[in-house]
């Protein structure tokens, strides 16, 4: 059994606790920083409104409950990341709990527990540095120190890491899609800790709970799950027992290494924060967050699926994004064709996308782009062989499909006495498959059709230069 | 009752403070003490009394979201014990010793 405890920044402009900038990823080291973030005597934190609002949001947006009250805590603990000795939490009231967000495996839904989601604040940032004499020491940087986090901790319903990236997944999109976080993982804006445990088959007692974390991504996290949950087996089958510990996931070695036992630390004694007044949730507050969610990825592909007549796989990758989802409604406002935008995006938009590693925020084709080379395509002026180097051009260059078109002569070949002029030489040239044509081979039609394309490099319009063919053929 | 050696032992590492073998056996007394005197707190009936964290009558004080400029690096670091460039400069710490 998993349970995945993830830690997200929020895109607020100032901090959890004061007015200084949220934004310090580009800031100098400590500049950044106020009486409040350096814990100084008599600095007295204020709660960003902001930041309540987006857990409220994220927490509606995962099916959680919203209770009337709620309030923060102070997790108490010396490290030099928190020059308060403590961190401002939540603990027994948090700003919700109890919802569940939903995967997707092997086209069934599975849900997922949400226990809770809260707020609290992020912590310094600590180098380590070694000096000449090849002493360690360490180095701080409160800029980090203070900026809003949300804690979305999952129930232990996760089975497979399989399961666990499908719902980081997912999870990731929902934030984006609201606009609550960037979800960066590599930037640490969006940073996961797994707790593992395993339960023989048939035993009813289910063994301790191994906390993973330094997982820097959703492929170290599968792999740090898979290679725990073959440790864990291993150690029981050799007759071992498993210790309630955390572990590090080390990304190079591709092991687990136990960091601590957790029996001597973890002794927080939360109490109530008396610097900050409780915070009591009116539904009408709710009801304004609620008010300005947009549709979610689940709905808005149920409603692809239904309105468009898209398949799950597709409206599932067509919602893989808000970017994505903005896209295809986009271009669907400008060419109507559902069928043909699902195809193209799915098909070749998303392979260019793959193999240049770029979002489609960046890509230079805009839904006006595949509107246009959509139009074309259908009014018969490229061909759908001859519309795949359009767009790739278009893709590398930014330039309107139509003027791709113009500039490079791709323009299909479908007057019937140009191509009556390319069919009458093909003919000519090829007697044997003449004779095959008329000796009732079928297949002898499609291999004349396929020279004259190539004669013409793909321009021709294959419907036509079949009728002229089987005219002339027939005659 | 009086605390046990173990539970000062315990409440002294929490607090990062080293005792001696004669101050713990002291702050055995002097917090069994206190734990005593709070605890005739305990004997009121509260039955009809919800649990209260704040006397104030406050709520939900909260702020706009907006930024002002932040303190100068060089009152950031005025009181730092040891400084290099512009960060604090301490003793080494490891994740793997004290995690939070």
């Amino acid at each position: 059994m998993i349970g995945l405890e993830v830690h997200a920044q929020l895109l607020t402009e100032s901090k959890m606790f004061c007015r200084c900038s949220a934004q310090y990823a580009d800031a100098p080291p400590n500049s950044v920083v106020c009486p409040v973030d350096l814990g100084l005597p008599g600095a007295l934190p204020v709660i960003n409104r902001k930041a309540v609002e987006y857990t409220i949001m994220t927490a509606l947006a995962l099916n959680c409950a919203i209770p009337d009250f709620s309030r923060f805590d102070r997790k108490n603990y010396f490290y030099p990341d928190l020059p308060k000795n403590y961190q401002i939490s939540q603990y027994d009231l948090p700003l919700s709990h109890d919802g569940h967000l939903t995967i997707e495996l092997d086209g069934q839904p599975r849900r997922i527990g949400v226990r809770r989601v809260h707020l609290e604040e992020d912590t310094a940032k600590l180098l380590h540095r070694t000096d000449a004499a090849g002493r360690p020491y360490s180095l701080v940087d409160f800029n980090r120190s203070g900026t809003p986090l949300m804690e979305i901790v999952s129930e232990p319903d996760i089975r497979t890491p399989e399961e666990a990236r499908l719902y980081l997944v997912k999870l990731r999109n929902i934030l984006r899609w609201i606009g609550v976080s960037t979800g960066n993982m590599e930037e640490g804006s969006f940073r996961c800790d797994a707790n593992v445990s395993i339960r023989p088959k048939g035993a009813e007692e289910l063994g301790a709970k191994v906390e993973v974390k330094n997982m820097n991504s959703f492929r170290a996290v599968y792999r740090a799950l898979e290679y725990e949950i073959a440790r864990q087996t291993e150690v029981l089958n050799k007759g071992g027992r498993i210790e309630q510990e955390t572990r590090g996931w080390t990304e190079e070695r591709g092991v687990t290494v136990s960091q601590r036992s957790k029996e001597h630390a973890h002794d927080y004694r939360y109490f109530p924060e008396p610097d900050l007044p409780p915070l009591v949730i009116g539904r009408e507050w709710v009801k304004e967050i609620e008010d300005t969610l947009p549709e979610l990825p689940d709905a808005k592909r149920d409603r692809l699926m239904a309105q468009f007549g898209l398949s799950l796989y597709e409206a599932n990758l067509l919602t893989g994004s808000k970017g994505i989802a903005e896209f295809f409604e986009k271009t669907m406002a400008l060419n109507p064709n559902a069928r043909a935008v699902a195809n193209w995006m799915v098909g070749e938009l998303f392979r260019l996308l793959n193999a240049s590693g770029i979002e489609i925020e960046q890509s230079r084709v805009t839904p006006g782009h595949l509107a246009e080379l959509l139009r074309l395509i259908d009014q018969g002026t490229i061909s759908a062989s001859i519309g795949k180097t359009v767009l790739e051009e278009a893709f590398g260059t930014g330039q309107q499909p139509g003027q791709i078109v113009q500039e490079r002569g791709l323009s299909q070949i479908s007057g019937v006495d140009e191509l009556g002029n390319i069919v009458d030489q093909i003919l000519a040239a090829n007697p044997q498959a003449i004779a095959d044509y008329k000796a009732g081979k079928a297949p002898a039609l499609g291999f004349l059709v396929g020279q004259v394309m190539k004669a013409t490099r793909g321009k021709a319009n294959p419907g036509v230069v079949n009728q002229i063919l089987k005219e002339k053929l027939e005659n | 009752m009086r605390l046990s050696r173990e539970e000062v032992e315990h409440v002294a590492l929490l607090a990062r403070l080293g005792l001696t073998e004669d101050e713990k056996e002291m702050f055995r007394d002097q917090l069994s003490d206190i734990l005593e005197n709070a605890g005739v707190l305990g004997e009121l009936d509260t039955a009809a009394i919800p649990p209260t964290a704040q006397v104030l009558p406050l709520r939900n004080a909260m702020r706009a979201d907006a930024a002002e400029p932040s303190m100068s690096v060089e009152d950031v670091l005025a009181n730092a014990p040891r400084r290099e460039d512009d960060y604090f400069r301490i003793l080494p710490v490891f994740e793997e010793e004290y995690d939070k």
